[in-house]
């Protein structure tokens, strides 16, 4: 949902050097994320080692965008006035297939079909100039 | 060079229905708890030379440096400064600071401060955190501060284990019937399972009334070796027997499992440096932002095995006159909450052991554990304490 002038904006992040490439992947439509060259995991966020293994060798690889629900809420109170337009929302954990936690939003309408364990996708919401933000859509 | 180590004052700033009933600034609050503190110590500011203190206020600002501008407020000159912050388990976690450096003789006499104004002020900020560093990733999907993260992990926990709001409420309830017992304390009025769960709900699946209050709160605390105290001092001096600390993350996406709380680790180092066992316990006061706070933890702990928190709580267990008494002052859920409220669980654990608890003195209080969370679930200090 983009922002009209009469909508405060949700936060928008101030990005660094080493996140700079997530959300330029987000605002293209690709979920990518490091990945450890030395003990060949994902981690999230981005960082510029591999915690808690150290490794600065990291290679930036593309997601499926598919995953499961680790855990949800369902806001009934915005988190300031940028979230008024969408309560009540979900945020949620998402177990993404390679590995990774996320916190993330699952837009759905039927609040009542929302599980833990349920397939997700990723999606790509508009928020700002060059960025879009990763939420998750029942698969 | 080993000392005994003590807790010989506590002071605790006064509330009116929740806020400051002396209403001065925050450090003016800092000083005045402290003064009080070391007086109940037998002591005076002056001998004062280790200051440890946390907070919120005036950041940024007067609070950005914390522990220079309490030092400067108290006009004190100490050897030995401690500002670790990690959320409302600081203030236990500076028992054990204190602790080590009184020890070993690199300070005497520490004072651990703390104050919020945040209901007389402003209230509680709901607005989220800056979107900048790891909150990038955190901030842009809108968790509340803080009830989200625990929210999720009341999810969770329902899922894997079967608990109930029910369960959850009976924590809320329990904690108004000791608060019932507490004429300090803000919240008295009746409470039934039914009136937390038709309560509003904030952040699925906690309700407004699994949360603490938002309250105002201050106080002192004095950590000393018995050898710096007078006789009457000496008598009502607590031990502190043992302490453990954990931490692991800030933002929930980061908490590996999201049932077990960081007192899985700092529960049984300090319980074995202590030497006691959970049968030792005679009360015990755990941190209870939120009702899932305290399940999660008395897991953690031991008191219960995994899973098994719903049931431990239930049929008023932890309520007065239950078989395991726990939060005796009402707890942050009824009794106050100024944003940090681990320095409020010494309080009630001092007062039980030294006997001075009124109407809700346990009839034996010798141990006690203490247990503050901070963050979301993001650190926890255990404190063990005993009267001899």
């Amino acid at each position: 949902m983009s922002q009209d002038s009469a909508t405060p904006a949700r936060p928008t992040p101030i990005v660094d050097t080493i996140t700079a490439r997530f959300w330029k992947a987000a605002s293209e439509g690709r979920l990518e994320l490091p990945r450890c060259n030395a003990c060949d995991r994902f981690h999230y966020y981005p960082r510029a080692i591999c915690p808690p293994c150290g490794s600065e060798d990291l290679s930036w690889e593309r997601l499926s965008g598919r995953g499961t629900v680790y855990s949800w809420t369902v806001s009934h109170r915005p988190a300031g006035a940028g979230f008024k337009p969408f309560v009540p929302y979900v945020v949620a954990l998402i177990d993404l297939e390679e590995g990774p936690r996320m916190l993330s939003n699952v837009r759905t309408d039927d609040l009542d079909s929302m599980a833990i364990d349920m397939a997700v996708t990723v999606d790509f919401e508009a928020l700002a100039d060059a960025i879009a933000l990763p939420v998750f859509r029942p698969a | 060079m080993t000392r005994d180590v003590v807790i010989a004052g506590i002071a605790e700033a006064g509330l009116d229905k929740g806020v400051f009933a002396e209403p001065v600034s925050v450090l003016d609050i800092q000083a005045q708890c402290a003064v009080r503190a070391v007086a109940d110590a037998g002591l005076e500011l002056a001998d004062v030379d280790g200051l440890l203190t946390a907070g919120l206020w005036g950041i940024p600002g007067a609070g950005t440096l914390m522990p220079l501008s309490v030092v400067e407020h108290l006009g004190i000159k100490p050897r030995f400064v401690d500002g670790t912050n990690i959320g409302g388990s600081a203030f236990d976690a500076h028992v054990a600071h204190a602790a080590m450096a009184v020890e070993k003789g690199y300070c005497d006499v520490a004072v651990i401060t703390y104050a919020s104004d945040q209901r007389s002020a402003s209230g509680r900020n709901l607005e989220g955190k800056p979107p900048h560093l790891n909150m990038q990733f955190d901030s842009p999907f809108g968790l509340l501060t803080p009830i989200g993260s625990y929210a999720l992990a009341a999810r969770r926990h329902m899922h894997e284990y079967g608990t109930t709001s029910e369960q959850l409420a009976e924590i809320a309830v329990a904690a108004r019937r000791w608060a019932q017992l507490n004429p300090a304390a803000t919240k008295r009025d009746d409470l039934t399972i039914d009136g937390v769960l038709e309560s509003s709900m904030i952040s699925d699946p906690l309700h407004k009334l699994d949360a603490c209050l938002v309250t105002d709160g201050g106080g002192a605390v004095v950590v000393t070796t018995p050898d710096k105290l007078g006789d009457a001092a000496k008598k009502k001096a607590v031990y502190v027997r043992g302490y453990g600390e954990s931490v692991s993350h800030w933002t929930i996406n980061s908490m590996p499992d999201l049932t077990t709380t960081p007192a899985a680790k700092s529960g049984p180092a300090a319980m074995q440096m202590a030497g006691v066992t959970h049968d030792d316990c005679d009360v015990v006061q755990i941190y209870d932002s939120f009702t899932i706070t305290v399940l999660l933890t008395l897991e953690a702990l031991g008191f219960c095995k995994p899973g098994e928190g719903g049931a431990f709580v239930e049929n008023g267990r932890i309520a007065p006159g239950g078989a395991f008494p726990m939060n005796t002052s009402g707890g942050g859920l009824s009794c106050s909450h100024p944003g940090m409220y681990g320095m409020f669980l010494l309080f009630e654990a001092v007062r039980q052991l030294r006997g001075d608890a009124g109407e809700r003195q346990l009839d034996k209080a010798t141990t006690a554990l203490v247990n503050g969370t901070g963050g979301g679930l993001s650190s926890t200090a255990t404190v063990v304490l005993s009267n001899r």
